[in-house]
C-alpha cells in the first residue's frame, strides 16, 4: 500500500516537474511543454487505476491552489479558464491510457504505449478539453475544434515520447512499470 | 513548496474557506447565464475595486494573475470582428476575465491548510462508509515535499547535460528523471513502512 501510495504521489509531482522542463517550439510557431506527457506516462507506467488516481491527486492539488501548471499557473482560476477542459481530462486521459496499456498485451510495449497515449492522452483529453473551451468561451464544437488544431501535432509527437520513455523505464526499473507487472 | 496565496493580508484572508468557495461557484453560474455587455463590464469594475481595496500591489498581483488569457481575449475579439458582433465578443471575453479574477481572488485569499480542510469535510461521507482518506492527505503532503525535490533535481540533470554537451537539454534527460521519480518513491515507500506504515484508521 506505501508503495502504491508514493508511486501515485511521485508521479503527481512528476507531471508537475515536466512543467518546468522548457518548452519549444514547433515549425509553425506552436509552444508545447512536457507536462501533458506526464499525463501520459502515469497511465502507461501506473496502469489504470493508481495513473488515473496520481493525475487527478495533481489536479486537486492545482485547484488547492499550488503553481503546479506550466509557467507557474494554478488556483480555482484555471477551472474558469478555457483550458478547464484539458485540465479535468487528465485523470481520464491517464486512466484510458492505462488500461490500454493492461489489456492489449501483444506487440511491443513501446508500440502500445504510443498508442494507448494517443487514444487517451490526446483524443479523450482533446474531447474534453474541446467542450470546456466551448463552453467557456461560447463556440460551437467545430469552432473549438479548429481554436486547438495547432496543438494536435505536438501532442502526437509527445505521444510517441511516451511510448519511448516507458520502454526505456521498463528496462531500467521493470518492477516498477505497474501496467505490465 | 510556495502555495499561491498572497502574503499581503486582507479581510478576506480571514474568511472560512467553504463558504468563500460556495460563494464562488455561485457568482460563476451567474457570471455564465449572463451576456450583456454593460453587466459583466460592472462585475469587472467591481471586482478591480475588490482587488484595489486590499492596495495596489495586490491589485497589480491580480492583473498579472489574469494576464496570461490575453491570447483567448485576442483570439475571441478577431474572431468576433469577423463575424461582426463586437459586443457579444466583448460580453464573453469580459466574462472570462471576471470568472478567473474572482476563483483567483479566492485562492489569493485562502490558505493551503484551509483548503485540504475543505478537501477533508467534502470527503467525510468516505469516512462514513468506512473508507480512509488518510491516504489522500498523505499524498498530499508528499506532493507537496516531493514537487520541490524532484525539480532541484531536474535542475541537477540539466547541469550534467551542459556540462558535457553544447545543445540544451530537451527531453534527453526525461528518462532519467522518471527512473529518479521511481526510486525516490521506491525508498520513501521503504521508509513509511519502517515508521509503522499506513494505517487504516479514518
Amino acid at each position: 500500500m506505501e508503495r502504491n501510495l508514493t508511486l501515485i504521489a511521485l508521479f503527481a509531482a512528476l507531471i508537475a516537474a515536466l512543467g518546468l522542463i522548457p518548452s519549444f517550439t514547433l515549425a509553425f510557431g506552436v509552444p508545447i511543454t512536457a507536462q501533458s506527457m506526464g499525463v501520459m506516462l502515469c497511465g502507461t507506467v501506473l496502469g489504470a487505476k493508481r495513473g488515473g488516481l496520481a493525475a487527478l491527486l495533481f489536479v486537486v492539488l492545482v485547484a488547492l491552489g499550488l503553481p503546479l501548471l506550466a509557467g507557474g499557473r494554478g488556483g480555482l482560476g484555471v477551472f474558469a479558464s478555457p483550458t478547464v477542459g484539458f485540465l479535468i481530462s487528465f485523470p481520464i486521459g491517464a486512466f484510458v491510457t492505462g488500461l490500454l496499456v493492461e489489456k492489449l498485451r501483444f506487440g511491443s510495449l513501446g508500440v502500445v504505449a504510443a498508442a494507448a497515449s494517443v487514444v487517451g492522452g490526446v483524443i479523450v483529453v482533446y474531447i474534453f478539453g474541446v467542450i470546456g473551451m466551448s463552453v467557456v468561451l461560447d463556440k460551437t464544437i467545430p469552432e473549438a475544434t479548429l481554436l486547438v488544431t495547432a496543438f494536435i501535432p505536438g501532442d502526437l509527437i509527445k505521444a510517441i515520447a511516451a511510448g519511448a520513455i516507458t520502454v526505456a523505464l521498463y528496462k531500467a526499473r521493470p518492477n516498477s512499470v505497474l501496467s505490465r507487472a | 513548496m510556495i502555495s499561491l496565496t498572497s502574503p499581503i493580508r486582507t479581510r478576506a484572508h480571514s474568511w472560512r474557506a467553504g463558504p468563500k468557495l460556495l460563494a464562488l461557484c455561485v457568482a460563476t453560474v451567474v457570471l455564465f447565464s449572463q451576456n450583456s455587455i454593460t453587466f459583466h463590464f460592472c462585475v469587472l469594475a467591481l471586482i478591480a475595486s475588490v482587488y484595489a481595496s486590499a492596495g495596489m500591489t495586490f491589485l497589480r498581483f491580480g492583473v498579472r494573475r489574469v494576464w496570461g488569457l490575453w491570447p483567448f481575449v485576442v483570439m475571441v475579439m478577431l474572431w468576433h470582428g469577423i463575424t461582426h458582433e463586437i459586443a457579444l465578443g466583448g460580453a464573453i471575453s469580459l466574462r472570462l476575465l471576471n470568472a478567473v479574477a474572482l476563483a483567483n481572488l479566492v485562492t489569493l485569499t485562502t490558505k493551503l491548510s484551509d483548503m485540504i480542510k475543505v478537501i477533508r469535510f467534502l470527503t467525510t461521507p468516505l469516512r462514513r462508509f468506512g473508507l480512509s482518506t488518510q491516504q489522500l492527505e498523505l499524498g498530499i503532503a508528499l506532493v507537496v515535499r516531493f514537487t520541490p525535490v524532484l525539480t532541484e533535481k531536474g535542475s541537477h540533470l540539466s547541469d550534467a547535460w551542459r556540462a558535457r554537451s553544447p545543445k540544451r537539454p530537451k527531453w534527453h534527460i526525461v528518462v532519467p528523471f522518471a527512473v529518479l521519480a521511481i526510486d525516490d518513491a521506491e525508498y520513501v515507500a521503504e521508509a513509511i513502512k519502517a515508521r509503522g506504515g499506513i494505517q487504516n484508521k479514518n
